[in-house]
């Protein structure tokens, strides 16, 4: 053989080589993204637990913030802790219901129109920034009446509204539709059908769906700045005036320039994160074991 | 006798029946009422942003949009630095984070062993459930300092003849607000291209490994291809929580009218994190209204954003419904 022939033959492995090189590094590239990503939220979930757990004790939980507090006096954020047990059960009590009503009309109910109409509505009010919503109710509640823990759970309540019926319009379409044939093949009335029978088919789903959306608003910050947080520092469970909340005392903490008022934050967010974490991981864990169960029911 | 009785009673049959059919009418009634609700509401929004924004739009008009100005104490109002710091920040964020969210779904759909899929993309999930309040407390007090300290001047001293990496001063920059921003957008985009990356037929993959190319080329030229379109839309979607974020990057921008500054090591502001620091402190009749108007524009933005999302989504949809046929 001559050099020639050799140079020619060499020449497609070289190639080959470049190829296989370009793609052990692109390959290295997304392990690289992974890894990143994972970083990334060990990175954020452990500065939290770090500094949080340092400062985490009872009186965070039971006594309310000392404004002016000279020396060593127990400060808590107990204020806003019951702040938002209101406005985020007011929020729920008021969602849950609207949504599922909303998600049953939508399957059970509308023409194919309507659900599309319906079904981009609920896009559309999903990716209203959060800010906007809080501006919103302003506007409708809060102009002229003043802030009140009500306005604020209303706003959360738009927030949530989206998530529970697109929620709960996925489970209920995963209701195997002989369910509700054998039921109104019984003679069985269309709305009893629907609150007897796929309703509580689907209660695992829905129930699923509230949890990650109360988890998902238990953290907004922006609807409440403009309805509920020009508030004291005593605790109330009255949702009928402005209440604090634990995103918006984190907020306020963290634009102070007091390091004691950080400390309070980063353990007001360890708290806030751990239920949020738990609630997500918990519904997560319901959504597969529920899915398995309806998907045991059409086989 | 008897026997007409129990004709009579059989033919109220019918009558029952109609009572069955009021309890159906009731609750499609109260359904449909909510489902309206949630229609009434969506109008709702745009109706109070539009009245309240009033006072500002007949003064200012659309050269709100354009003229770079906040004063309160003379109502001069006008939007146009915040609405350049909030085309910086959300690009630079989308730009960050897209190859990230992109190389994320590749790893999860090709690469990564089965027992490591799961975890990964819950993991990568539970990112998206921290609050934004959270993270904007660790970039103000962990990231900003970081990136003030090493990040920066390293930019800055490789990369200082671009006008973008300019003098670092302060933790509390448009810069970090673009990290932030990268970091809260990157679960949405991966995890919709993940599943864009999932519906690609296996067939196409593997006449395209049997043609002998390697992993990386089968990925540019058969999974790209195939879910272009739905990466633009995660894109846009990404694009469109970049820019209504209020809180996180009211937290670390630092909030300082910069006018046009290209430097990213400078602090800056955002339409939404404008809004957000201005809770307190807008008190005339002028400014909340001019509150009201940056409102509006991110109400518009957002709409445009997801309806357009909405559009790609359907369109690929109803693609790979075709393919898969």
């Amino acid at each position: 053989m001559s050099a020639a022939d050799l140079s020619a033959l060499r020449r497609p492995n070289d190639r080959l080589r470049r190829r296989r090189i370009v793609n052990r590094g692109m390959e290295l590239l997304a392990w690289l993204a992974g890894a990143v990503a994972v970083a990334i939220l060990a990175i954020v979930v452990w500065s939290v637990a770090k500094r949080g757990a340092s400062e985490l004790n009872f009186d965070l939980l039971t006594k309310a913030p000392v404004p002016f507090a000279i020396g060593n006096v127990k400060q808590g954020l107990a204020n806003a802790f019951a702040g938002s047990l209101v406005i985020v059960g007011l929020a729920t009590a008021m969602a849950l219901p609207v949504g599922i009503l909303v998600a049953s009309y939508v399957n059970e109910f509308a023409p194919r129109p309507i659900r599309t109409g319906v079904g981009l509505t609920l896009d559309v009010l999903n990716g209203i920034p959060a800010i906007v919503v809080g501006i919103f109710v302003f506007g409708l509640l809060v102009v002229g009446h003043g802030q009140s823990g009500l306005a604020g759970s209303f706003s959360l309540a738009v927030l949530m509204l989206p998530l529970v019926a697109r929620a709960t319009i996925e489970v209920l379409a995963l209701v195997p539709s002989s369910l509700r044939e054998a039921s109104l093949g019984l003679g069985v009335p269309r709305w009893r059908t629907t609150l007897g029978i796929v309703l509580p088919q689907a209660i695992g789903g829905i129930l699923t769906g509230a949890v990650l959306a109360v988890a998902r608003v238990a953290g907004e910050t922006a609807p409440l700045l403009f309805t509920s947080s020009l508030v004291g520092n005593s605790i109330s469970w009255s949702p009928s005036h402005a209440l604090q909340s634990v995103p918006v005392a984190i907020f306020e903490l963290s634009e102070s320039p007091d390091p004691a008022d950080h400390a309070r934050a980063w353990a007001a967010a360890l708290v806030l994160l751990v239920f949020i974490l738990v609630a997500s991981l918990s519904a997560r864990w319901l959504a597969t074991r529920n899915r398995r169960k309806l998907g045991r029911a059409v086989r | 006798m008897s026997t007409h009785d129990a004709t009579a009673n059989t033919a109220r049959r019918p009558f029952s029946g109609r009572r069955v059919r009021l309890g159906d009418l009731l609750l499609q009634a109260v359904a449909g009422l909510a489902a309206l609700g949630a229609v009434v509401l969506l109008g709702l929004v745009a109706y109070k942003l539009v009245e309240g924004s009033r006072l500002s739009v007949s003064t200012f008009g659309f050269g709100f949009l354009t003229r770079s100005v906040w004063d309160p104490v003379h109502n001069h109002f006008g939007a146009a630095s915040f609405l350049f710091g909030t085309a910086v920040t959300s690009v630079g964020a989308l730009l960050l984070a897209t190859p990230l969210a992109l190389g994320i779904a590749l790893f999860l759909t090709e690469l990564a062993p089965r027992w490591i899929r799961g975890p990964v993309t819950a993991l990568v999930e539970t990112l998206a459930a921290i609050p934004s309040v959270v993270i904007g407390l660790w970039g103000i007090i962990v990231l900003g300092p970081v990136l003030r300290d090493h990040v920066m001047p390293a930019l800055h001293s490789a990369l200082g003849f671009i006008p973008l990496f300019g003098r670092p001063t302060t933790g509390s920059s448009i810069f970090t607000a673009i990290i932030v921003l990268t970091i809260m957008i990157l679960p949405i985009v991966s995890s919709v291209s993940r599943e864009l990356f999932l519906g690609v037929p296996s067939e196409l993959k593997e006449a395209a490994l049997g043609l002998g190319t390697t992993r990386w080329e089968m990925v540019r030229g058969v999974v790209f291809p195939y879910a272009r379109g739905g990466v633009a839309a995660a894109m846009i979607l990404g694009l469109g929580r970049a820019v209504g974020e209020a809180i996180a990057v009211a937290q670390v921008i630092g909030a300082f009218d910069n006018g046009f500054g290209w430097n990213l090591f400078n602090p800056g502001d955002t339409l939404a994190a404008k809004i957000a620091l201005d809770y307190q402190g807008a008190t005339t009749n002028f400014e909340v209204s001019s509150l009201f108007y940056l409102a509006l524009i991110l109400l518009v933005f957002s709409l445009v954003v997801n309806i357009l999302a909405q559009v790609i989504v359907r369109r690929v949809a109803r693609r790979q419904g075709l393919a898969a046929r």
